[in-house]
């Protein structure tokens, strides 16, 4: 079974996903940056392919994707650092996010294909979309076992949330606030309404939070009406500022530190 | 215009040109898209619009411009040549048409603030301007490096009361500016429309730019007619970066196979140098702010620094639509070096009496290379002026003394 149904068959709370780059800060720090997060508890991971233009992204995450490019990182380097990690003890789920030239370059169908032989779980392309992933991507999707994941933000639609959800089958990545990842979102009264009101839609999909979640208290509070939350530019800071030599004890401090 | 046919040029129900187009967009600028997707056509159509967007380009932009029989250029090249003076609008080149019908456009939309990308500056003027015009703050992301390439405009841009904020992620050039654009109305999405400049960006803006500067095409063939008897020219150039004018120059002929459609693209150095603008020739199908296009790109799917002397042309992309037109060939790219473009500049400068605009410049580069006959009736989209050029023109003034 898929190792993100499974997760959230066996957890509905406080589910933390970690988000960082690969091949940043060295290109071949992906590998054991999975290792110390799995061994840190991270409930599932999220490998960021670096792109030249993130649209999405704010500057922290921006800069992690420009340094990977330039050590060297592509989506093909990607899964070779990535083969074998399944029979080399990492259990944890994992995602991909990217943006889609890059998938769409390597090939769509080389791409899934390759996400099945690594142990891939999902994937999230945030531009990709929703009538193109149905027309052109869901049958792959399906056929290599992995899942998709769709964002909502503060201004989606009720009726779009619906129509997400209906499509999803691993979870909903809820964005706090409108910005870009890596913005500074206050866990205010705004975002705590936002993310009661989607909790009252009743999705079929367990929901994971992000976008300027950084700590144990907005993790909390992120976390009081979802399934649980996901923090990146903050552990990417986390990345940047560490030596070589001290980053599997700092990666593993800083996920105790989330939830205490 | 109106068409009965679909025609395998425009865009259809879904946003698509052939396979180049959509609006592949984040979920945090769905709804912006989805509002300006499903309300554009109502407001453009709607005849109240259609009367102040016809008044402000006559009594603000200028227009109609005029179209020039250049004669000194059509005798040196061997051809007839008609320039469409866009370089005569106010702010100096088209971008104006499409700021005024999008300023436009926000309005009936209820925002209150404005955001545009600009490269050489003549969009973000063109925004400034506009934004001035109906009093709505304007914020106008800019390469750090351009602007210090472009700091005249940029000085406008101010005087304007246009915040101008340098983009220094990336090369610090049109592609980053674009991208922090779209950045801020990610971050800003009930109050505020973002101007694109070009034919470029998610459905609708390719379809909504075009039609915005279309009125390029419109004109000419009235004038046309008046000054030759005939609507149609056997050619038409523009100079393509995204591609604004050219597809303001082309709209109205797209489906009369009898006007050749030539397409100007920025060769930087050279195709081969690594220091080049030309998308068509260096590049290939993928997905670039927002559309499925032609871009350059690496082998690995990401997007390459272009080169070019004209800051406008500098774009890794086309519109949707130039894509279209060139994978079917309805029109025909071609690449003009640094080089050609600045003879191109001196040369009309001195024949004619018209300092072009370097992008402008590639377009009339074109001239000698197409095969035009001494009574074939050629019209070039002069897009802009140079005066925003003089330094780099200045540079070279002696190799033309």
């Amino acid at each position: 079974m898929n190792r993100l149904t499974t997760l959230f068959q066996h957890k509905t709370a406080d589910v933390l996903n970690v988000y960082f780059t690969a091949g940043f800060p060295q290109l071949t720090d992906t590998v054991p940056i999975l290792h110390a997060l799995q061994e840190a508890g991270a409930d599932l991971v999220e490998i960021g392919m670096p792109y030249s233009d993130p649209v999405a992204d704010g500057e922290t995450i921006q800069r992690s994707n420009q340094q990977a490019l330039d050590n060297g990182m592509t989506v093909a380097t990607l899964f070779e650092q990535l083969q074998n990690i399944r029979q080399q003890g990492i259990t944890v789920p994992i995602l991909l996010m990217g943006y889609l030239n890059p998938v769409v370059q390597f090939g769509i169908e080389k791409f899934c294909q390759q996400c099945q032989a690594t142990g891939v779980d999902g994937v999230i392309l945030p531009d990709l979309p929703l009538e193109v992933f149905e027309r052109e991507y869901q049958p792959l999707f399906t056929k290599y076992g992995l899942k998709n994941v769709f964002l909502v933000t503060p201004q989606t639609s009720a009726a779009r949330v619906r129509q997400l959800d209906g499509l999803a089958d691993g979870f909903i990545y809820l964005v706090a606030a409108a910005g870009t990842t890596g913005a500074q979102t206050d866990m205010n009264a705004d975002v705590d309404a936002y993310l009661s009101r989607t909790k009252a839609l009743g999705l079929r999909n367990p929901t994971l939070v992000g976008f300027g979640i950084s700590d144990a208290a907005s993790f909390a509070a992120a976390s009081r009406h979802t399934t649980g939350a996901i923090i990146g530019s903050a552990f990417i800071r986390l990345l940047q500022h560490t030596p070589a030599e001290g980053q599997a004890a700092a990666i593993k401090e800083f996920v105790a530190g989330i939830r205490p | 215009m109106t068409l009965t046919a679909p025609s395998p040029y425009r865009v259809d129900a879904g946003g698509y040109y052939g396979p180049f187009g959509g609006a592949y967009v984040p979920e945090m600028l769905y709804p912006n898209v989805e509002e300006l997707r499903d309300n554009y056509l109502r407001i453009i159509e709607d005849p109240e619009f259609k009367r102040e967007f016809k008044q402000l380009l006559r009594d603000f932009a200028g227009r109609p411009t005029p179209l020039f029989l250049a004669q000194r250029l059509s005798a040196e090249i061997g051809t007839t040549i008609y320039l469409k003076r866009e370089d005569l609008c106010h702010t100096g080149a088209h971008k104006i048409n499409n700021t005024i019908g999008q300023i436009l456009v926000a309005q009936r939309l209820g925002k209150q603030r404005i955001v545009a990308e600009t490269g050489a500056g003549q969009h973000g003027v063109a925004t400034a301007t506009v934004c001035a015009l109906m009093g709505l703050e304007c914020i106008v992301y800019m390469g750090a490096i351009d602007i210090e390439r472009q700091k005249p405009n940029v000085d406008r841009m101010r005087m304007l009361g246009a915040k101008v904020v340098p983009a220094t992620s990336g090369s610090q050039t049109l592609k980053d500016a674009t991208n922090e654009a779209m950045r801020h109305w990610i971050s800003n999405p009930t109050d505020t429309h973002y101007i694109i400049g070009s034919v470029v960006g998610p459905h609708p803006y390719p379809d909504m730019v075009a039609r915005f500067q279309s009125i390029i095409s419109a004109e000419t063939i009235t004038q046309l007619l008046e000054q030759t008897g005939r609507a149609n020219p056997d050619f038409v150039l523009a100079c393509v970066g995204g591609g604004s004018n050219a597809a303001g120059a082309f709209y109205h002929y797209l489906d009369q196979p009898g006007v050749r459609l030539i397409a100007a693209e920025a060769a930087g150095q050279g195709v081969t140098t690594g220091h080049s603008a030309a998308t068509t020739a260096l590049g290939k199908p993928g997905i670039l702010h927002g559309a499925s296009t032609i871009l350059m790109q690496t082998e690995d799917g990401q997007v390459t620094e272009p080169y070019s002397i004209s800051a406008g042309l500098d774009y890794p992309g086309i519109g949707p639509q130039h894509a279209q037109l060139f994978a079917t060939g309805r029109a025909e790219f071609l690449s003009i070096t640094d080089r050609a473009a600045l003879d191109a500049a001196f040369q009309l400068s001195r024949l004619e009496g018209i300092i072009p605009a370097l992008e402008t410049a590639h377009a009339l580069a074109c001239l000698p290379l197409i095969g035009a006959k001494k009574d074939d009736v050629v019209v070039v989209c002069l897009s802009g002026r140079g005066d925003k050029d003089l330094a780099t023109y200045t540079q070279h003034l002696e190799e033309y003394s």
